[in-house]
């Protein structure tokens, strides 16, 4: 007869569980211009680093001014030579075949953007990739019926379009930014973040192997002066843009005078609102997703929980509790919850606004999950004796830390929420269908996530109120910011 | 008959239940990968966490005997393998069971009150479970009484749960069947589940495993949170079954993958946590032979009962 | 002379993701315009459509609880697989009277077709809900449903692409269809229930009778479990019949309009709502 071999009760931790698959990552890249890839003029190349390990991934060439010249007369040439006359159902076939490549390449693709970017092998697997795949086949399918989306008008494309992306979603935000506006009849050049250009030349790839038209889609990696290069262009006709509200400003500013049009999707500092007669557990699992999601590098992060009085020892206990089981690693393994901080330059911040928290005397608790030698690592963080105040509060971390405060009535919960310049998201937590519809209503954001937090879908309009930018991206408002509307 | 003075405290009245929110959890704890090492010691786990069971109107002496022999050899073969926790029979085989499993640590457990409807008199089941616990029954697996539950006479379901207990004493420990997959919704197995701790059940247990669904994820976390939440009201460890449907290993892992991230390692022994299944050891020790020889197995070679 | 003999193809139903005979046992023998056979065609009974609306009505609460995203794919896929089989389906046209450049026309507008509808199926809610301004405090949203099982009385001279094209805006809008299809030129139709059953398309949610349109009517359109019936069918004695045996179950009845298949007039969303119930719900706003 057996025994038992484990000592009880059983101590569990899970073994490494690494995601083998091969990201085809190429130890250099060009810049995409006019369907081939091309060294840039200056022939220098950009180091990258994988943040999880502070190795080397990859040199990626940087665009400047000829090179930014010759982008944008490429797709000024494929737009009105080619694209502009091409059936609308024609281009939405290319986006499919986009779409569907990108769906066939998704392990890959999933793989490279946790090397490149930290966040964990499950997030680009199960829902980055994902949702950049479903973005272009919900587009692909608009392209042919524009005349259906704007009663009484006829939608024009507008031209050229500058994009810049920001490095927290790499992919995501070029899947964004790319099929709405190929959708309306555009031509694009695309800067990825400075840090995190890869994937993004993996789809340069696949559009080249999709058999796009030269000049349609264009990829230009390179840092803040590609971006600017790239915004000032007296040739392009439209910019959209998503990363901090202060270059989002400078965009503005940049921008007065001429006929450019633009989009700003900008930062955000959402309050996430857990009611008493909320499910609470569900709840606490809400607010795990709404700021650790991505290691909190979200615009839209919940990272002000405001919960109701009555609760909020049971919450805040629950929340510790929940944190001590999220692992923090190696963004291959499959196990990981929390991957690395993206550059040293972000950890740097994130670490600078820890001290300001406690500086300014709120109380500060992390998990006491270990933390890998080498990379760049910030443990979830929450933030205790918060007021509306404190800096911590106010100004946007961008990182895994959550700042707690309390609220006894709806209204002092939505004053709250609404006492920021930011406006682009917020949470509402409670069992009671009147009372969602009334808070989601008062809040001045442009997303707000009722029992639920962190959903996203391409049918979704997406964007923010005031600070937080304008226009809409996803859904049939996501179309507008790509067309001009002209009488019938 | 006596009853049971408690009331069933209505001061901690239970928490709604997001439905999406539970399911979303569920789905990302079944994504977690476990490999290797701990792999092995999760499936020697769960296997020591088995009530092995036969519940059917044709149950003979023998077949409970060659299930008992089972218990005590899930399979020679095999090195180091842990005994399941439990055999879990009718009432009228308890007495067999017993006689097969004498000095082999594995317990007997016996439905009663009825099972699996729960449609009888108050007076008629706890006959039972007197009858279950004279024949030797370490545990009584008893189920509540939808009916009334559903029909909100939560005193009726509260003091049948307090009685059986009092007749358990110091013998055996008790586990209330709340029978999930006629609740109809999470609000409702969470209620049920409070009201059972309450009135002193040992182990909740989710399913008799008659009816379908049985055992689900989505139900068990909404239980184990329960039984979190006791914890920390009244500092209690009470225990929970997830019974019926759990027919691999792979299931057998993500309920364990619950357990450990919900309740945590105090929680993570036959103690505390059970599963009630029949096919589901062979599985395992496929699982178990697989890792050490490296090749896929076959029911071939591993004894039915 | 050792010319290698073709194996023949038996043309059968489509019901529930499967291929049966008609319980009738009777078939008709289809020629070509010289008059040689070119196929047995089962002559489906009204028992048959009765399975199939059986059929129908089982597949059709799964079906639409799918999300437009994913019937958007299936449609995709479909479209794939079409394109994959391009020259037997041009073959069959063939076969059935068109000329070579009309058999390639009409397959090449149905794969383009079947990709139109299946970028609709994820954006058409979004033109055909509303949310509407309610003088009182209250949400009020408005959205459109599928109606649920829908007869489909296909059009006799497009025995591919007008089948295709009606087909596609009822599915995707999360109903399910049995079809009678064209009695002279049925073999696409069947084709395509290959294409069907080798997609990703449940069972059950679209299937393909064959058989005579006079001996059918009056049952298809009488059925009491069939919510909507389109009819594509020309006649305006049938429309009539049709109009009558509606009644019973107040079924919805639509002649689709179009100038002509291959026309764009035959690609639009109206076509989805047209087999759509429209749900308002209200709630309260406030604390």
């Amino acid at each position: 007869m057996s025994t038992t071999t484990a000592s009880l009760p059983l101590d569990w931790t899970y073994a490494p569980a690494p995601e083998k698959a091969d990201p085809n990552i190429s130890e250099r890249y060009d810049l995409f211009i006019n369907g081939e890839f091309v060294p840039s003029s200056d022939a220098q190349y950009r180091r990258i680093i994988i943040p999880s390990r502070e190795t080397f991934l990859c040199e990626v060439a940087e665009a400047g001014k000829p090179d930014i010249d010759r982008a944008v007369r490429a797709a000024r040439s494929a737009y009105s030579k080619i694209w502009s006359k091409m059936p609308p159902r024609e281009r939405g076939k290319y986006i499919f075949r986009i779409a569907r490549l990108l769906q066939e390449r998704a392990r890959e693709m999933a793989v490279a953007e946790s090397l490149n970017g930290g966040k964990p092998i499950r997030e680009s697997r199960d829902t980055d990739i994902p949702l950049s795949v479903a973005h272009f086949f919900y587009y692909a399918g608009w392209a042919d019926k524009l005349i259906y989306a704007f009663p009484g008008a006829r939608a024009r494309a507008l031209g050229v379009c500058g994009q810049v992306i920001p490095w927290n979603f790499p992919l995501l935000m070029a899947a964004w930014k790319i099929a709405p506006a190929l959708a309306t009849g555009n031509t694009v050049v695309l800067k990825p973040a400075e840090t995190t250009p890869v994937t993004a030349l993996k789809l340069a790839e696949i559009i080249r192997d999709a058999d796009l038209p030269p000049g349609v889609v264009n990829i230009v990696p390179g840092g803040r002066s590609t971006g600017q290069l790239l915004v000032e262009h007296p040739d392009v006709d439209k910019i959209a843009f998503t990363g901090s509200t202060a270059v989002g400003k400078w965009i503005m500013k940049a921008l007065a005078g001429t006929r450019k049009k633009y989009t700003l999707e900008l930062g955000g500092k959402a309050a996430n609102i857990i009611f008493e007669d909320a499910a609470i557990d569900q709840a606490v699992e809400g607010i795990i997703n709404a700021i650790f999601f991505n290691q909190g590098h979200v615009c839209c992060a919940g990272s002000r929980l405001l919960v109701q009085e009555g609760i909020a020892d049971t919450v805040i206990s629950k929340l510790k509790k929940r944190m001590e089981t999220l692992i923090l690693g190696d963004p291959l393994d499959k196990n990981t919850d929390v991957g690395a901080i993206n550059s040293k330059e972000q950890l740097d911040k994130i670490e600078r606004y820890l001290q300001v928290g406690q500086e300014e005397g709120a109380e500060m608790w992390q998990p006491t999950c270990p933390v890998p030698e080498k990379g760049f690592w910030c443990r979830p963080t929450l933030f205790t004796n918060v007021s509306q105040s404190h800096r911590i509060t106010q100004e946007e971390i961008f990182g895994p830390v959550l700042s707690i405060q309390t609220f006894r009535t709806a209204e002092e919960a939505i004053e709250k929420a609404n006492n920021t310049p930011y406006g682009l998201s917020g949470g509402v937590w409670t069992d009671k269908g009147a009372k969602i519809f009334k808070v989601t209503r008062q809040v001045k954001a442009g997303v707000m996530w009722a029992n639920t937090f962190n959903k996203f879908d391409p049918s979704s309009p997406f964007g923010g109120y005031k600070e937080s930018g304008m226009g809409r991206e996803g859904g049939w408002h996501g179309l507008m910011p790509y067309v001009e509307l002209e009488s019938l | 008959m006596v009853s049971i003075v408690r009331q069933y405290p209505n001061s901690h009245p239970s928490p709604p239940v997001d439905q999406v929110g539970v399911e979303e959890r569920v789905a990302r704890l079944s994504q977690r990968s476990i490999k290797k090492e701990s792999k092995v010691v999760a499936l020697k786990l769960a296997l020591s966490m088995i009530d092995l069971t036969t519940l059917e109107g044709s149950d003979s002496p023998g077949k409970v005997r060659q299930l008992c022999y089972k218990a005590k050899h899930l399979d020679d073969a095999l090195p180091d393998l842990p005994h399941v926790a439990a055999v879990c029979v009718y009432p009228t085989l308890v007495r067999i069971a017993k006689e097969e499993l004498k000095d082999s640590g594995i317990k007997v457990a016996s439905v009663a009150t009825a099972f699996p409807s729960g449609q009888s008199s108050r007076e008629t089941k706890m006959e039972e479970v007197r009858y279950a616990m004279q024949e030797g029954a370490d545990e009584i697996d008893m189920v509540i009484s939808r009916g009334a539950f559903l029909r909100g006479d939560w005193a009726h379901v509260y003091d049948e749960i307090a009685e059986a207990k009092s007749l358990c004493a110091d013998q055996a420990r008790l586990k209330a069947i709340l029978e999930t997959g006629e609740l109809g919704t999470l609000d409702r197995i969470r209620q049920a589940s409070d009201l059972a701790l309450a009135a002193g059940a040992d182990f909740i247990k989710t399913s008799t495993g008659k009816v379908q669904p049985a055992a689900t994820l989505t139900a068990t976390l909404v239980m184990l949170q329960a039984i979190r939440d006791f914890h920390q009201r009244t500092g209690e460890k009470r225990g929970m079954k997830p019974a019926g449907g759990i027919r691999n290993a792979k299931t057998a892992i993500h309920y364990l993958i619950l357990l450990n991230e919900t309740l945590g390692r105090d929680w993570m022994t036959p103690e505390l946590f059970r599963i009630g299944a029949s096919t589901l050891a062979n599985d395992i020790l496929m699982q178990l032979a697989k890792e050490t020889t490296g090749v896929y197995q076959s029911l071939d070679y591993f004894s039915q009962a | 002379m050792n010319e290698r003999v073709p194996v023949l193809k038996t043309y059968k139903l489509f019901i529930g993701g499967e291929f049966p005979r008609s319980e009738s046992g009777r078939s008709y023998t289809l020629k070509d315009n010289r008059g040689r056979a070119l196929a047995n065609i089962c002559q489906g009974s009204r028992k048959d459509f009765r399975n199939a609306v059986v059929a129908a009505r089982e597949a059709q609460s799964g079906w639409a609880g799918r999300s437009g995203y994913n019937r958007g794919q299936i449609l995709y896929r479909l479209g794939e697989l079409v394109e994959g089989r391009r020259d037997q389906f041009v073959a069959e046209l063939k076969q059935q009277g068109s000329s070579i450049v009309e058999a390639r026309k009409e397959v090449d507008r149905t794969i383009d077709r079947i990709i139109y509808f299946a970028g609709w199926a994820d954006k058409y809610q979004q033109l055909f809900s509303t949310v509407n301004p309610a003088a009182s405090p209250h949400f009020v949203f408005s959205v459109p449903e599928p109606t649920g099982v829908v007869a489909l009385i296909a059009p006799e001279q497009s025995g591919l692409l007008g089948l295709v094209s009606l087909l596609c805006p009822i599915i995707l809008g999360g109903n399910t269809v049995v079809a009678l299809v064209s009695e002279s030129k049925p073999l696409s139709a069947i084709t395509f229930s290959e294409v069907l059953a080798a997609g990703d398309v449940p069972h059950g949610v679209v299937n393909i009778l064959t058989g005579f349109r006079s001996e059918l009517l009056e049952h298809i359109a009488g059925h009491m479990d069939v919510n909507a019936i389109v009819y594509a069918g020309g006649k305006p004695e049938e429309s009539k019949l049709i109009q009558q045996q509606a009644s019973l179950n107040v079924k919805r009845v639509i002649f689709p309009k179009t100038d002509s298949w291959p026309s764009e007039s035959a690609e639009s969303p109206y076509f989805i709502m047209d087999t759509q119930e429209v749900k308002t719900t209200w709630h309260p706003i406030g604390l």
